[in-house]
C-alpha cells in the first residue's frame, strides 16, 4: 500500500489531488458563475480592487509627500501639477488622497479583526452554551446596541484621546454587537447536529468542539455580513475624523480632509470635494459588491 | 403570550438595559480617562483650582460612591451642572433637544414619501427607467457619506444659486413664540406664516441630507416586498376578478406591501440619531447631536454623559414602541 502511494507518478498525484477536492473546485466553479452573472457585484470588486491598488502602491501614483507643507504653494486650484489641486498648507490634495487610501484600508482590516473576535467568542460562547451565560452575554450586547452607532463610538474616541488607534478601537466596540448576534444564532444551529453529539460521545470537551467543529461552521455568515459593513465602517471612521474626533490632522484621513476643506469651501472648493468623492466611490464599491453577495445568497431579492 | 405580559416583559428588559447603559456610560467618562481634570483645565492649573473642580465632578469621593450618585442623580434626572454652559445638563437638553426631534421628524416624512413612492413605482414599472433611477438613487443614498453630500449641497443652494439659507434654524430677528419647541407646529398654532417659511427654508437642506440614507432604504426594501407581493395567487385573483390595475395596486398590494418597511422605519430612528450629529454640525443646527459633539471636543463630562444617556434612553424607548406595535400586529413576534 505504502510502496504504491510512493510509486505513482507526478501526474497522477495532481490527479489525485483534484480528485480529492473536486467538490472545493466545484464550489468555486459555482461561486464564479454567481458572481459573473451578477453585474453590480463585478463593479464592486473592480472598484475595491482599484482601491487596493492605490492603497498598496501609493508611493508610485505620486511625487509629492502627503503631509509635508509648502506655504508657497498653498491653495493652488487644479492644474497638471497638482492634479486635486493644493491645501491651505500647500499639501498636494492628490497625494493625501492616494495616502488617505493606506489609512482606510489599514482601519478597515484593524476594525474587522478586532470586532470580528470579541463578537465570535461573545456570540459563539452564548449560543453553544446557552441558559444563563447565554442571558448575560446577550443582555451586555443590548446595552451596547441601545447606543445610535455614531454617538458611542465619538464618546468612546473623545475620552480615550482623538486618534487613529483609539478610532479603530471606539469603531470595534461599537462594531462586534452584530458578529455576536449572528455567530450566536449559528452556534445554536450547530450545536443541536447529530455530529457534534457524536464527537461529545467519543469524549471531546466543551472547548475543542467550539474550536474544532462549531467555530468553523460558524465563520462564513460572519465573513459574509463582515464585507457588507466595510462600507459602514469607513464612513463611521470618516464622520468621525470629520467631527475632530477621529484621526488627527495631518494624517491623511479622508473624513479628516473634508473637514480641512470646510473653511475653504466657497473658493477652494477642491479640498473637500475629492476626499469625500474617493469615500463615496469606496463605499460605493463596497455596497455594489454586498449587494451582489446577498443578491446570490438570497434568491428573493435577485429580481 | 398575551400582548399585555410581553409589554411589561419588554419595560422589565428596557429598564434593566437602561441599567446597563449607565453603566457603561459611567465607565467611559469616570473610569477610562486617567486625569480628566487635567485634561480641562491643561497641565499649568493651579492646584486649588484643580482641587476644586475634582469636587465640583465629585471626583474626590470613592469611585463606589460616585456610582451610586450617579445612579441616584440619573433616577431623578439630575445630570450635573454642565461645565461649559454652567447651566443643568438637563435644562440644556429639554432645550437643544426639539430641535434634534423637529429635523428627526421631518426628515422621516422625507424619507417614508420619497422611499415608499419611489420603491413601488420601481416594482410596478421594473426594469424600466424608473426602476433603474430608483436603483441608482438608492445605491448612492447608502455611499455618500451625510456631511460631504452636506457641505456639497449647501455650496450648491446657499452660496451659488442662493436659494436656502446657509444654516441654522430661523433668520436673524424672525422670532416664533415657544410652545411645544418645534419651531414649525408653533409657528403655525401661533399663525405666524413669516416664521413658518423661514423655518421650512431652513430645515428643507438638512431634512433632505439626513434623509436621503433612510429614503435610500425605504424604497429598496419597498420594492423587494412589492415584487414579492405582486406575484402571489390573491393579487392574481383580484386581476382575474376584473379589478382594476389600481384598484389592484393601492388596496391589496401597497396594504400588505408596507408591514416590512414599518421595521424599516423603526431601524431607521437609530441612523437617523447617528446622521443627526454630523447634520446638525455642517448646518449649525441648535440640535442635541451637537450639543454633544462640542461638548465632547472641550470634555464637558457631565454634558456628555446627560446627552449620550438621554439620546440612549429615546432610541431604546422607539425600539421599544417598534417592537410592541410589531407585536401586536403580528402575534408570532411575541415569543
Amino acid at each position: 500500500m505504502l510502496n504504491t502511494v510512493k510509486n505513482i507518478g507526478q501526474k497522477e498525484k495532481i490527479k489525485l489531488f483534484l480528485e480529492q477536492r473536486k467538490p472545493i473546485i466545484e464550489d468555486w466553479k459555482h461561486t464564479y458563475y454567481l458572481w459573473k452573472s451578477t453585474p453590480l457585484a463585478m463593479i464592486g470588486t473592480v472598484i475595491i480592487f482599484i482601491f487596493l491598488t492605490i492603497a498598496i502602491f501609493a508611493p508610485l501614483l505620486t511625487s509629492y509627500s502627503p503631509t509635508e507643507q509648502f506655504m508657497e504653494e498653498r491653495l493652488l486650484s487644479p492644474s497638471s501639477q497638482h492634479i486635486f489641486g493644493t491645501d491651505q498648507y500647500g499639501r498636494d490634495i492628490f497625494s493625501r488622497v492616494v495616502y488617505g487610501a493606506r489609512v482606510e484600508v489599514w482601519i478597515i482590516f484593524i476594525v474587522s479583526i478586532i470586532s470580528v473576535m470579541i463578537g465570535i467568542i461573545v456570540g459563539i460562547t452564548a449560543g453553544y452554551f446557552g441558559g444563563a451565560v447565554d442571558e448575560i452575554l446577550m443582555r451586555i450586547t443590548d446595552m451596547f446596541l441601545a447606543f445610535p452607532r455614531l454617538i458611542l463610538a465619538m464618546v468612546l474616541t473623545a475620552v480615550l484621546g482623538p486618534n487613529l488607534t483609539n478610532t479603530m478601537i471606539a469603531i470595534s466596540l461599537v462594531d462586534w454587537t452584530v458578529y455576536a448576534r449572528l455567530g450566536r444564532a449559528e452556534a445554536m444551529k450547530v450545536k443541536s447536529q447529530p455530529y457534534i453529539e457524536a464527537i461529545r460521545a467519543v469524549g471531546a470537551k466543551d472547548l475543542r468542539i467550539i474550536a474544532f467543529h462549531v467555530l468553523p461552521m460558524s465563520i462564513s455568515p460572519v465573513i459574509v455580513q463582515l464585507t457588507l459593513r466595510m462600507g459602514t465602517i469607513i464612513l463611521t471612521a470618516a464622520g468621525l475624523g470629520f467631527l475632530g474626533l477621529g484621526a488627527q490632522p495631518p494624517t491623511p484621513e479622508w473624513g479628516a480632509i473634508v473637514s480641512d476643506g470646510r473653511n475653504y469651501l466657497v473658493n477652494q472648493w477642491w479640498i473637500s470635494t475629492f476626499p469625500g468623492m474617493a469615500i463615496a466611490f469606496v463605499v460605493l464599491g463596497f455596497n455594489l459588491l454586498g449587494d451582489g453577495i446577498r443578491d446570490i445568497l438570497d434568491p428573493r431579492l435577485r429580481r | 403570550m398575551k400582548l399585555g405580559t410581553y409589554i411589561i416583559k419588554r419595560i422589565f428588559l428596557m429598564v434593566i438595559v437602561m441599567l446597563g447603559v449607565a453603566t457603561i456610560v459611567f465607565f467611559i467618562t469616570r473610569v477610562i480617562p486617567a486625569d480628566p481634570v487635567g485634561a480641562i483645565l491643561g497641565g499649568n492649573a493651579p492646584i486649588e483650582r484643580v482641587d476644586e473642580m475634582r469636587h465640583q465632578l465629585g471626583l474626590d469621593k470613592p469611585i463606589t460612591l460616585q456610582f451610586i450618585d450617579y445612579i441616584k442623580g440619573i433616577v431623578h434626572a439630575d445630570f450635573g451642572i454642565s461645565l461649559k454652559s454652567n447651566r443643568p445638563v438637563l435644562k440644556d437638553i429639554i432645550n437643544y433637544f426639539p430641535a434634534t426631534i423637529e429635523l428627526a421628524i421631518a426628515s422621516m416624512i422625507f424619507a417614508v414619501v420619497v422611499g415608499v413612492v419611489l420603491g413601488v413605482y420601481s416594482a410596478i414599472y421594473r426594469n424600466k427607467p424608473i426602476d433603474h433611477f430608483s436603483r441608482i438613487f438608492s445605491i448612492l443614498g447608502v455611499s455618500m457619506p451625510v456631511f460631504w453630500l452636506g457641505l456639497l449641497l449647501l455650496l450648491l443652494f446657499y452660496y451659488h444659486l442662493d436659494l436656502l439659507p446657509g444654516g441654522g434654524r430661523n433668520s436673524l430677528f424672525i422670532f416664533s413664540p415657544r410652545i411645544t419647541g418645534l419651531l414649525l407646529l408653533d409657528s403655525i398654532i401661533a399663525g405666524d406664516w413669516i416664521a413658518f417659511w423661514d423655518g421650512l427654508s431652513h430645515i428643507i437642506l438638512p431634512a433632505f441630507v439626513l434623509g436621503y440614507a433612510s429614503a435610500a432604504s425605504i424604497a429598496r426594501i419597498m420594492r423587494a416586498s412589492m415584487l414579492d407581493i405582486l406575484r402571489q395567487d390573491f393579487i392574481r385573483t383580484a386581476k382575474s376578478k376584473g379589478l382594476s390595475k389600481r384598484v389592484v395596486i393601492y388596496r391589496h398590494a401597497l396594504k400588505n406591501a408596507l408591514i416590512p418597511v414599518v421595521t424599516i422605519i423603526g431601524l431607521s430612528f437609530g441612523s437617523l440619531l447617528s446622521g443627526a450629529v454630523l447634520t446638525e454640525t455642517i448646518f449649525s443646527w441648535p440640535g442635541l447631536g451637537r450639543y454633544i459633539v462640542n461638548a465632547l471636543l472641550v470634555l464637558d463630562y457631565p454634558a456628555v454623559t446627560g446627552g449620550t444617556l438621554f439620546i440612549a434612553f429615546v432610541y431604546s424607548l422607539a425600539n421599544l414602541v417598534v417592537d410592541i406595535s410589531y407585536a401586536a400586529l403580528d402575534p408570532r413576534m411575541r415569543v
